[in-house]
């Protein structure tokens, strides 16, 4: 049986975040982290400002998904990493235009603009940043 | 239509990474590898999509444009692939460059619906209504299984930065000329997921005769002949047609050579001239007269005149060039292929 996750309202308030690779950066501990939210994750300040990530980065490690939830089946098998920014923030994200045998930890890698999901066959397509390997 | 002081200041294209050969389309379906209609095709990954793809496109002409996006007035978007039916791509793509006070619409006329886009742009800049404007044709091209457009049926954007022109522009419009008839060449009706199309009939009373004319009203109004030109770009559903085209009209192999890409990703529909053209942008020298004419289904053509100006020596390496999109590429068997276009029913 398909299920999907159905929030059009959840999708539309982290849209800027998502399209943009638009995190949090604490006024406070100086941390910063994907995607934006009103408290540090470090330490709790809610003080608390938006800046635009690096679109560059390193995958730092990987996972690959082959049971994959209703909205992902299509797309099994996929990658999901944990990248390092040019600027030191770690974020998680999926891993496109790679096949999973030659996935590899260390890659450079750079955001892009892709499709993440679909709430169902006549429901919205939710859209953000993925990373692919930068090609030489 | 003449055109004044409107300008391309920046330009950007888009090729997704994964390529079918067509000898491989033709293995399933029993047919002579020998005899297809290009050596391979582009197709779009299992999450891209003609929206996702004109964004990566506008990226990379923002790049060489060199201006903020807070002076674009308008986002147009063509294609005939778009991912919703009813909610356009246009408002999106202004979602990922942060501008909201703009107007922001997708528009559909086949193949020809980014140059459509283009011309709408021109008038929009060269009446005041707005400083810039980006024009975008972007396709992820529908084939049915076995059909004939599956051989070709591929997917790519380009995006154009245009604006009132200044000191740093990359090429100056010099004219447009439009023909349309009512052509039932192809065509894919509401809730269809497939196109159908009229087989022989795509040729002679379609795309020939509509560029014919498109560039011959053009040539005619500006009283230029093709030897004015240096390159040439022709819509490309194939590469027999455009080659045909260009001598019918006059013009040579080395004018069509930057311009034709069809047999490299095969036929991106409403972005196929667009991205002839960035090739020719990305190869050609500050002076050149470029003649670029489209061709989409129902049917018409629109054509330009446009002349290469020497903001594009600084701009041209600001952002990745066509055959960089073109060179890096990985195979896919038909398998695959099934499974990215959702071809495999779950």
């Amino acid at each position: 049986m398909n299920t999907f996750i159905n929030s059009v309202p959840r999708s539309w308030r982290e849209r800027k975040y998502k399209y943009r690779l638009i995190g949090g950066i604490c006024k406070k501990c100086n941390a910063t982290f994907y995607p934006y939210r009103g408290s540090c994750p470090y330490c709790g300040s809610d003080d608390i400002e938006e800046v635009n990530l690096p679109k560059k980065g390193r995958l730092i490690s990987y996972t690959i998904i082959y049971s994959p939830p209703s909205e992902f089946r299509l797309k099994q098998p996929y990658i999901v990493g944990l990248i390092e920014l040019e600027d030191g923030t770690r974020i998680i994200a999926q891993i496109t235009d790679v096949d999973v045998n030659e996935v590899k930890d260390g890659i450079e890698v750079e955001a892009v603009f892709r499709r993440y999901r679909e709430q169902g066959a006549d429901g919205i397509i939710e859209y953000g940043i993925k990373f692919r390997p930068i090609s030489d | 239509m003449k055109i004044k002081d409107v300008s391309i200041i920046g330009y950007g294209a888009y090729v997704p990474i994964f390529r079918i050969k067509d000898s491989e389309i033709a293995r399933v379906w029993g047919r002579d590898p020998k005899r297809v209609p290009v050596n391979e095709k582009s197709v779009p990954g299992y999450d891209e999509d003609s929206l996702t793809m004109a964004v990566e496109a506008t990226l990379n002409a923002l790049k060489r444009s060199n201006i903020s996006p807070d002076i674009i007035g308008a986002i147009l978007v063509g294609s005939e692939s778009p991912p919703y039916a009813v909610k356009p791509s246009a408002t999106v793509i202004a979602e990922v460059l942060g501008v909201s006070r703009i107007v922001a619409v997708d528009m559909e006329f086949a193949c020809r619906a980014g140059t459509t886009a283009m011309q709408n742009v021109i008038g929009m800049v060269g009446s005041g209504m707005i400083e810039a404007g980006i024009a975008i044709g972007t396709d992820t091209a529908q084939g049915r299984p076995g059909d004939e457009l599956e051989y070709t049926a591929a997917a790519g954007a380009a995006s154009y930065i245009i604006s009132k022109s200044g000191n740093d522009d990359i090429a100056r419009f010099e004219g447009s000329f439009s023909y349309v008839t009512d052509t039932p060449d192809f065509w894919r009706r509401e809730g269809e997921r497939f196109p159908r199309h009229g087989y022989r009939f795509t040729g002679e009373p379609a795309y020939f005769h509509h560029i014919y004319s498109a560039a011959k009203g053009l040539m005619d109004e500006l009283g230029l002949k093709p030897q004015d030109f240096a390159h040439v770009v022709f819509h490309q559903p194939n590469v027999k047609f455009p080659t045909r085209m260009a001598k019918q009209l006059g013009f040579n192999k080395e004018q069509l050579k930057y311009g034709l890409l069809s047999g490299y990703i095969g036929n991106t529909y409403a972005a196929a001239s667009l991205i002839g053209l960035a090739n020719v942008l990305d190869n050609a020298k500050v002076g050149d007269r470029i003649l670029v004419v489209s061709f989409g289904s129902g049917a018409g053509s629109d054509a330009f005149s446009i002349i290469v100006e020497d903001g594009i020596l600084s701009k041209r390496d600001l952002a990745p060039k066509v055959f960089d999109y073109i060179s890096r590429k990985k195979y896919i068997d038909y398998s695959i292929y099934s499974k990215f276009r959702r071809n495999i029913v779950m």
